[in-house]
C-alpha cells in the first residue's frame, strides 16, 4: 500500500516537473546547436553564444535592462517596505484595509490591464504636465515599480509579523527614539527579506514583457521585447542562447531569493528550538 | 514559603505619613469598548518588590505597560517620585522593563545588548564599559560578553535581559513575568538571585506574575488582580491568612470554602453555621456583616486536624467524615474527606514519621477534623 502510493507520488512527480522543464530544457539543448535550422540537430557548438557577443542590438537591450532593473527593484523595495510597515505596525488605521487590498492588487491584476492603463496615464500626464517626455527607460521603470512593489510588500509584511514586536519596545524603553528604533533594530533584523523582496522584483522587471511593451518607445527595447520581436520574424538559434542566458540569470536571482528567506526561517527555527531547550 | 525578609524590613506602607515612590491615581484604560484596567488606585513605596497577581486577561500587563509608557491610561494619572509620567513617552521615562521574552536583540552581541541603553544617552565610552562590565558581573555573565543571544541558554538569556533593564540604573523596574520561560528548578533559584540583586542596587520592582508561589516568595507586597480591578492590597501573609474574598482566598493556594449564615455576631469572635459543614464554625475575629447574612468561611487545608478520636469536650469546629482519597506526596499528604452532607474536605499533613512508622490514617477510615478558632477566615462577598 505505501510502495504503491509512494510509486504514485514518484509518477506524478516526474510527470509535474516535465511538464515544467522539458520546453525550458529544450531550449537549452538547441542554444548548443551547430545547425542554422532551430529544429535540426547538427552537432554541438558555442558559436550562438559567440555571437550574441557581437550582437550590438542585444547588448544595448541587455544594458538596458539590466538598469531597469536595478532602478525598479530598488525603488519598488523602498516603497514595498514602507507599505509593509504600515500594514503590519501601524495597527488598524483607518482605510488599513483598502492599503492591503491596493498594494497587493497587482498580483491577482491582468498584466494586459496593468499596461494599458498604465500608457494611458502617461499619454495623460505627458499632455497635461509635458512629462514623462516621450515613453522610455523613465515609463519602463515607473510602470514597472507599481507591480513589483506588490511581491516586496508581502516579503517585508510576512517578515514583521513574525518579528517579536517587543524587541522595538524593548529599544523605545532603553532610550532610542521611534526612528533610531528603526534603523538599528527593525531594519538590521529585517533586511534578508528586504534583499529577498530587491532580488525578487528585480527578477521580475527583467522578464517582464507585456507590461513593457506597452509603455516602451522607439529605441527602448528591454531585452524581452527584443527577443519577442526578432520572434516574429521566425525563431533562430542565436534566441536560443540568448533566453537560456535569461533564464539562468532569473534563476540565480530566484534561488538567491529563496536561500535568503530559507537561511532566515532556518535561523529563527533554531532560535525557537533553544530557546525552548535552553532552559537548563 | 515563609518570607523572612519582611521581618527586618520596614514597611513604609503602614505608615500614613510615607510618600509613595509611584502613586497610580484612578488609572483606567480602554480599548475600544473593552475595559482592560478599571479605576485603578495604588500607592508603590521606594525598595519594594511589588508584585501584581492575576490570570490571563486580568489587565496585570497592560498596567505593566502603561507604567512602562508603552499605552497611554484613557483615565488617571502614573506618578513616579514626584513627577507626572503620564504623557511621557517611553524613551524619556527614568523606567526600563524586562520583557517576558527576554527581547534580547539578536544581531547583537550581550555586551552590545547590554550597552545599547547607555549608547543612547550618548556616554562616553569608557563609561559605558566600565558599567557594562560591572553589570555583567552582577548577574555572573562577564565570560559571555561576546556571544549571540541565541548562543545562551534561557536562564542566561534571563541574566543578560535583566542586566540590559538595570544598566541604565532606572528609578523603577518593571519584570513582565520574569521567570515563566525558565523550568522549576532554575526558577527557585533565579527568584532568590533576583531578591538579592534588588537588595544590592535598591531598585524599586513591580513584577507581574501569574504564579502565586513566585508572587509569594518574591513580593513585599502583592496586588490581586481580577476582572481589571485590583481586589486586595497586602503581604504575602496577609494575603494568604487574610485574604478579603472568596476570589482571593480561592486564587491563593488551596482553600476549603463553606457557605453559611452568620448566627452569632460579637466584636471579637463570629460564629457562622454551615449545613455545608454539618456544623458551626467558631471563629476569632470581627466581622462587618447584618446578622443572618450569608457568609463565606475559607478554611486551609493545612490547618485542619485529622484525627482517630473524637476530640475531648464539646462545641464548634469539629466535625466527622470518611477519608476517602489519599494522595501521598513525599513532604505531606493529601487527604480527601467526604462530610455527612456529602461535601468534600481537603486536609494536608506533613508527614513527619516514616511512611513505615504504622498507626497512619488509611482509606475509608472513620475521622475527625477539627481546627484552631483562629484558622477559618469569614468572608463577605
Amino acid at each position: 500500500m505505501n510502495q504503491r502510493r509512494s510509486f504514485f507520488v514518484l509518477t506524478m512527480m516526474v510527470f509535474g516537473f516535465a511538464f515544467l522543464y522539458i520546453p525550458i530544457l529544450s531550449l537549452i539543448v538547441y542554444s548548443f546547436n551547430e545547425s542554422r535550422l532551430v529544429t535540426v540537430w547538427g552537432g554541438f557548438s558555442t558559436k550562438w553564444y559567440v555571437a550574441l557577443l557581437h550582437n550590438e542590438p542585444v547588448k544595448q537591450a541587455a544594458w538596458l535592462s539590466f538598469r531597469i532593473a536595478t532602478m525598479n527593484a530598488t525603488g519598488a523595495t523602498i516603497l514595498g517596505t514602507l507599505a509593509g510597515l504600515a500594514l503590519a505596525r501601524f495597527g488598524r488605521f483607518r482605510s488599513r484595509s483598502l492599503l492591503a487590498g491596493l498594494t497587493t492588487a497587482p498580483l491577482v491584476m491582468p498584466e494586459v490591464i496593468t499596461g494599458l492603463s498604465m500608457l494611458l496615464l502617461f499619454v495623460a500626464m505627458e499632455q497635461v504636465f509635458h512629462w514623462p517626455d516621450g515613453r522610455g527607460i523613465t515609463t519602463i521603470t515607473i510602470a514597472h515599480i507599481t507591480f513589483s512593489m506588490a511581491y516586496v510588500t508581502v516579503v517585508v509584511q510576512s517578515r514583521l509579523a513574525t518579528l517579536d514586536e517587543s524587541l522595538e519596545e524593548a529599544a523605545l524603553d532603553l532610550g532610542a527614539r521611534p526612528a533610531k528604533v528603526f534603523f538599528l533594530i527593525t531594519l538590521p533584523i529585517i533586511m534578508p527579506a528586504i534583499l529577498a523582496g530587491w532580488l525578487l522584483a528585480f527578477t521580475l522587471s527583467w522578464d517582464d514583457l507585456v507590461i513593457t511593451s506597452f509603455v516602451n518607445g522607439p529605441g527602448s527595447s528591454t531585452l524581452p521585447v527584443l527577443i519577442f520581436s526578432k520572434m516574429r520574424l521566425g525563431v533562430s538559434p542565436d534566441i536560443n542562447a540568448l533566453a537560456t542566458v535569461l533564464v539562468l540569470i532569473v534563476t540565480v536571482g530566484i534561488v538567491a531569493a529563496g536561500l535568503l528567506m530559507a537561511r532566515q526561517q532556518k535561523r529563527r527555527d533554531l532560535d525557537v528550538q533553544q530557546a525552548v531547550a535552553g532552559n537548563q | 514559603m515563609a518570607n523572612a525578609r519582611q521581618d527586618h524590613r520596614s514597611e513604609p506602607w503602614k505608615d500614613p505619613g510615607a510618600t509613595p515612590y509611584v502613586r497610580i491615581d484612578k488609572v483606567t484604560k480602554k480599548f475600544g469598548d473593552f475595559v482592560a484596567v478599571d479605576d485603578v488606585t495604588l500607592n508603590i513605596y521606594r525598595g519594594e518588590i511589588f508584585c501584581l497577581l492575576g490570570g490571563s486577561g486580568c489587565g496585570k500587563t497592560t498596567l505593566l505597560r502603561m507604567m512602562a509608557g508603552f499605552e497611554a491610561p484613557t483615565a488617571g494619572s502614573i506618578s513616579l517620585d514626584g513627577v507626572d509620567i503620564t504623557a511621557m513617552p517611553p524613551y524619556e521615562r527614568p523606567v526600563n522593563m524586562m520583557f517576558q521574552s527576554y527581547a534580547l536583540f539578536p544581531h547583537m552581541t550581550v555586551q552590545k545588548n547590554v550597552a545599547f541603553g547607555l549608547h543612547q544617552d550618548k556616554l562616553p565610552k569608557s563609561e559605558i564599559d566600565a558599567r557594562v562590565a560591572e553589570m555583567l558581573k552582577l548577574v555572573r555573565m562577564e565570560q559571555f560578553a561576546s556571544r549571540a543571544p541565541h548562543q545562551l541558554s534561557g536562564g542566561q538569556r534571563q541574566r543578560v535581559a535583566l542586566a540590559r533593564s538595570l544598566v541604565k540604573r532606572p528609578k523603577l523596574l518593571l519584570l513582565d513575568e520574569p521567570l515563566a520561560a525558565l523550568d522549576k528548578k532554575l526558577r527557585e533559584h533565579t527568584q532568590f538571585e533576583l531578591i538579592n540583586i534588588q537588595e544590592t542596587l535598591g531598585v524599586t520592582f513591580v513584577v507581574v506574575t501569574h504564579d502565586q508561589e513566585e508572587a509569594m516568595t518574591l513580593a513585599s507586597r502583592i496586588g490581586v488582580m481580577n476582572h481589571s480591578e485590583i481586589v486586595q492590597v497586602g503581604t504575602p501573609a496577609d494575603i494568604y491568612e487574610y485574604p478579603g474574598s472568596r476570589f482571593v482566598a480561592d486564587f491563593i493556594g488551596s482553600v476549603n470554602m463553606f457557605e453559611g449564615r452568620l448566627i452569632e455576631d460579637e466584636p471579637y469572635y463570629v460564629r457562622v453555621e454551615s449545613a455545608d459543614l454539618g456544623g458551626v464554625f467558631h471563629v476569632s475575629h470581627g466581622v462587618s456583616a447584618a446578622p443572618n447574612a450569608t457568609v463565606w468561611v475559607a478554611l486551609r487545608p493545612e490547618k485542619i486536624h485529622i484525627l482517630r478520636d473524637r476530640p475531648d469536650g464539646e462545641g464548634d469546629n469539629r466535625v466527622a467524615g470518611v477519608v476517602t482519597e489519599i494522595a501521598y506526596l513525599g513532604d505531606q499528604s493529601i487527604y480527601f474527606v467526604r462530610l455527612a452532607g456529602g461535601r468534600l474536605v481537603r486536609v494536608t499533613q506533613p508527614n513527619i514519621l516514616r511512611q513505615s512508622g504504622g498507626g497512619r490514617i488509611s482509606w475509608d477510615e472513620q475521622v475527625w477534623l477539627s481546627w484552631d478558632s483562629s484558622s477559618p477566615v469569614v468572608v463577605t462577598q
